[in-house]
């Protein structure tokens, strides 16, 4: 099978600081892939190089487009968005002053196809299109259980509701790879649960690959089948849970080495 | 009383169109946190292309109207390309200094291709009053009022309801993550520089109607008032904009009814000392609290 994301010798330098060492990776369609390390390993640069922020100091990342590889290397955000890859980002980053519903409307933008003018004009395209739109997220919130929030400020949920809001919305782009940056931080045993049944679920649903980092080392085992770990920008290991949990190189970045 | 009404209806009409121009002020400072000092001398240009295209080529008001929003519109976004564009992630004094050089730019150009004196705009609009009871009410004031509110319930539908106006609002929380939404965001920065400078082009006509003369610096005072009407109602808020420009007319139309019209830009900065020292966020501002 194509891999659907690879990514060759990939480096991305701040001044002197490696933060992301020569990595490569290959990852297929449909697999759910746990990316861990130590804090400050590079992983959410990774992710941050992979969605479009920051431009690789050098290297490649070639993405499947049914078929037709793209290089997303340097490419901006709006624009690797526009492929089909899909983020939810470590420190919550929702549009803090706009409803639920709406936080997630924005994110269907490239999907909308009605111009200005037909928006000014209100032609049948404008209404048609809208209401597909709101049909839509409000599906994306009853998958995530926010339906019955959808009128409140995203501002006033819960963590752990803010959490899950990120993830349909991150849907809402309608994606092919989706990246969970921490989705689980902050949330208590129950809602991780939770979190873990939905992550099953809409990887099944809407055919996604999926790609996250987490801390949570029972969540990390239990869902994905295969993991990188990060330290100090570098791939360390690759592999099943079952693999890293007996690696020496991981445990060594973990705990230290043995005196 | 009746004179009351009376001044309350110029006051409304002047207000609408400092309400026009706060507009532009206000979304460009909600999307980019630029006070776009550049903005009042859009609204003189607006009146200008008005001028040319009736005087020359013999427009009737609609398409003239429809001329300057264009010309207007097209130059806002241009503006914003080559000055403030490549200013976007500099200092904020330094964009607002460029602001200034672009206002200048504008004003002596204009002085440069059109001279310095002042013009007379062709009557546009028949001058027929009507009488209601105690208050007569012109035909140009219908249309300026009519225009102004037709303008602002379509600017409310685009910024609530449609993509380019969740565009707008998302870019103006968080600029990072709407990019990794899928919004473009030198596109959504563009439509608000087109939106707000078409709504200066109408502002530009209308005054011209409103008081009969034209000239290359008549957007500094107009401006000015309109950017303190912006931070009455609350800078970055479409609806502040729209009340306090409405506000600062009657408030201006008013002192000159009834104090003496050597005092009417005063009063209006007297109101921008007050609303900073009372409520500097502006009537409809939101004064957001962290949450910790």
């Amino acid at each position: 099978m194509e891999p659907i994301l690879q990514v060759k010798n990939l480096t991305k330098n701040f001044g002197g600081l490696c933060a992301v060492s020569n990595v490569s990776m290959k990852i297929n369609p449909g697999e759910l892939i746990g990316l861990i390390g130590p804090n400050g390993a590079g992983k959410t640069t990774l992710f941050n190089l992979l969605t479009g922020v920051y431009e690789p100091s050098s290297g490649l990342i070639e993405f499947d487009n049914d078929g037709k590889k793209v290089q997303l290397g340097g490419l901006k955000p709006y624009k690797i968005t526009a492929y089909g890859i899909a983020r939810t980002f470590q420190n919550i980053r929702l549009f803090k002053t706009m409803t639920v519903l709406e936080n997630v409307k924005v994110a269907m933008h490239k999907n909308i196809r009605y111009g200005t003018l037909a928006a000014i004009f209100r032609l049948p395209s404008y209404y048609s299109e809208e209401q597909w739109v709101e049909e839509k997220a409000c599906e994306l919130l009853k998958e995530v259980g926010l339906y019955g929030k959808r009128n409140e400020q995203a501002t006033n949920l819960p963590y752990g509701e803010q959490r899950r809001l990120e993830i349909a919305r991150a849907l809402a782009i309608q994606p092919k790879i989706l990246f969970l940056d921490e989705p689980a931080a902050g949330m208590n045993p129950q809602e991780t649960a939770q979190l873990t049944d939905l992550i099953h679920r809409i990887r099944d649903k809407y055919n996604l690959t999926i790609i996250l980092i987490e801390h949570d080392m029972s969540l990390v085992m239990k869902i994905c089948e295969r993991i990188y770990v990060l330290d100090y920008g570098k791939l360390i290991a690759d592999g099943n849970p079952e693999e890293i949990r007996n690696n020496e190189f991981v445990i060594k970045a973990y705990l230290g080495e043995e005196i | 009383m009746s004179q009351f009404l009376q001044q309350m209806i110029n006051g409304l009409s002047l207000g609408s169109i400092y309400a026009l121009i706060a507009l532009g002020y206000t979304m460009v400072y909600g999307i980019i946190k630029l006070i776009n000092f550049a903005h009042g001398d859009i609204y003189m240009l607006g009146a200008y292309v008005a001028f040319i295209t009736t005087t020359y080529f013999g427009f009737s008001f609609f398409p003239a109207m429809i001329a300057s929003m264009v010309v207007c519109g097209i130059l806002g976004v241009i503006i914003e390309r080559i000055a403030y564009k490549p200013l976007r992630h500099a200092t904020r004094i330094a964009a607002l200094i460029t602001a200034i050089g672009v206002s200048y730019v504008l004003e002596y150009t204009t002085q440069y291709v059109m001279g310095s004196e002042v013009k007379t705009y062709p009557t546009l609009l028949s001058s027929a009053t009507f009488t209601l009871g105690p208050v007569t009410v012109s035909m140009q004031q219908i249309y300026i009022f009519a225009i102004t509110i037709f303008l602002m319930i379509a600017l409310q539908l685009i910024i609530k309801k449609t993509k380019m106006g969740r565009a707008m609002r998302a870019v103006s929380v968080d600029e990072d993550a709407a990019k990794l939404m899928g919004i473009n965001v030198d596109t959504t920065i563009s439509f608000t520089f087109l939106l707000g400078s078409s709504l200066a082009g109408v502002a530009g006509i209308l005054v011209g109607i409103y008081y009969n003369s034209i000239d290359p610096l008549m957007g500094m005072v107009p401006g000015l008032k309109a950017f303190i009407a912006a931070v009455f109602g609350g800078i970055g808020s479409v609806p502040g904009a729209m009340i306090g420009g409405l506000f600062i007319g009657i408030a201006e139309t008013m002192v000159v009814a009834y104090g003496s019209s050597l005092y009417r830009d005063a009063i209006v900065y007297l109101i921008l000392i007050l609303i900073l020292i009372i409520k500097p966020d502006g009537l409809l501002g939101k004064n957001q609290r962290e949450k910790v």
